[in-house]
């Protein structure tokens, strides 16, 4: 049994708030990179290209990306041959804490939602998979609540055609309209029960941009880009950079989908201890 | 000020002056101040309010990321802010019908700045003072003065909107 001690693991999360919310992944530049030459128009352009000077302005001011620094959602991919030493939530939690006032992020979470109160910086939200292996992936993503608010749940019939189903998520991206900040990217998780569907959708988030889409993931973006909402939802081609999509094996009386909807600073950073 | 009645939306404009920063929990403290008859934290006449909460402040800085948040939450109190004399708003996305009745009405402005780039509209901020409701921690209201904000009419005063294709 290989161990580990929780001290490495705080200063492992440190390092992921770090590079998750300064750092533009590469998948989500590139694909910035390429809307920026699809449009045609002066404002869709003008508006990427703020973007993407953004992205190299925080990195070499030590910015955030974006104020809203997000719910932090780590997820964690521990190998049952792991041996930790000390307690590991709370490991998470103090790296979370540390690391977002360390690189002075924003304190964005009420403890609680009824009574609000002062913004803390944690807790995060810990999403835990038992993998085999003696090692342990840590995936933090700090997700902005202007796009996590257009996130849509959908329990459809079994008998439900696919025409359905598609219509349902260009629906939500529709509906998330300019506010969301777009080109979005969409986060769509199919089958397995009303909670699960929802981590999925949340998880497609992780899939890098260029990894090669399915029929129905690049139908969708089709479909969606024809929409015209565009950067800011002022106009253009590019409304969203990658629909990703994540299924599971679901019941015979169901078909729930979910939706997540990210902006365009899709911010994510993973290490595997 | 008076320059506010001529904007016509999709117009881009460089803003420098004063801006206060307010969103959700301060819209709701200011709206129920009104109800109480309380004074408001700064002069709301002809003032322009910022959707935005930044970060906290990096060292040797003079703010944080700082861009707009979603406009369409504050709307349920915006009307009764314009009423009061607010001249503008920045923001990012859509707004509902009353508030752009209430633009109209009362000769108002709303204007979205690049969403989702925050590091980048940092540069246009030349001084931070919190002034008011320190408890609510980002969500305070401070008191900005900008030089060269970039800024785009989504709404202008005969209440026409960016977003209206429809």
């Amino acid at each position: 049994m290989r161990e580990i001690e929780v001290i490495e693991i705080t200063k492992a999360v440190i390092e992921l708030v770090r590079r998750a919310n300064l750092l533009l992944r590469g998948d989500v530049l590139s694909a910035l990179r390429s809307a920026y030459r699809t449009e045609k128009n002066k404002r869709p352009k003008t508006i990427l290209k703020a973007i993407l000077d953004n992205a190299a302005y925080a990195k070499t001011e030590k910015l955030a990306i974006c104020q809203d620094t997000g719910m932090p959602v780590v997820f964690v991919e521990l190998g049952q041959y792991l041996k930790i030493n000390g307690d590991l939530k709370k490991a998470i939690n103090k790296g979370i804490k540390d690391g977002y006032k360390k690189y002075s992020l924003r304190n964005s979470i009420v403890a609680d939602p009824l009574l609000r109160g002062k913004p803390e910086f944690s807790p995060p939200i810990i999403h835990t998979d038992i993998t085999g292996g003696n090692k342990i992936k840590l995936i933090l993503l700090p997700k902005g609540f202007g796009c996590e608010n257009k996130s849509q749940l959908k329990m459809f019939k079994p008998t439900a055609g696919i025409v359905e189903i598609k219509k349902f998520i260009v629906d939500a991206v529709i509906s998330a309209g300019p506010d969301a900040c777009p080109p979005y990217v969409i986060g769509v998780g199919i089958g397995g029960s009303a909670d699960y569907a929802g981590i999925m959708a949340k998880k497609a988030l992780l899939t890098k941009i260029s990894v090669k889409n399915s029929k129905l993931e690049d139908d969708l973006l089709k479909q969606i880009n024809k929409t015209g909402i565009g950067p800011m939802g002022l106009g253009g081609r590019s409304t969203a950079l990658a629909v990703k999509i994540k299924k599971y094996p679901t019941h015979i009386a169901g078909l729930p989908v979910s939706v997540n909807i990210s902006c365009h600073a899709l911010r994510s950073a993973s290490v595997i201890l | 000020m008076k320059k506010i009645s001529t904007l016509k939306i999709g117009q881009e404009i460089s803003f420098s002056g004063t801006i206060y920063t307010a969103r959700d929990q301060a819209h709701k403290r200011m709206v129920e101040a009104i109800k109480a008859g309380k004074r408001l934290p700064f002069e709301i006449k002809d003032a322009i309010i910022y959707y935005c909460g930044p970060t906290q402040t990096p060292k040797g800085k003079i703010i944080g990321s700082c861009g707009p948040t979603t406009s369409l939450r504050m709307d349920e109190f915006t009307p009764l802010l314009l009423a009061k004399g607010l001249r503008g708003m920045i923001g990012k996305g859509k707004r509902s019908k009353e508030v752009r009745d209430a633009i109209k009405k009362h000769k108002g402005v709303y204007f979205v700045t690049y969403a989702g780039c925050g590091a980048l509209l940092s540069r246009y901020v030349k001084s931070v003072k919190k002034i008011a409701y320190f408890d609510l921690g980002p969500e305070a209201i401070s008191k900005l003065e900008v030089k060269d904000f970039p800024l785009i009419v989504a709404i202008d005063a005969n209440g026409r909107s960016i977003y209206d294709k429809d």
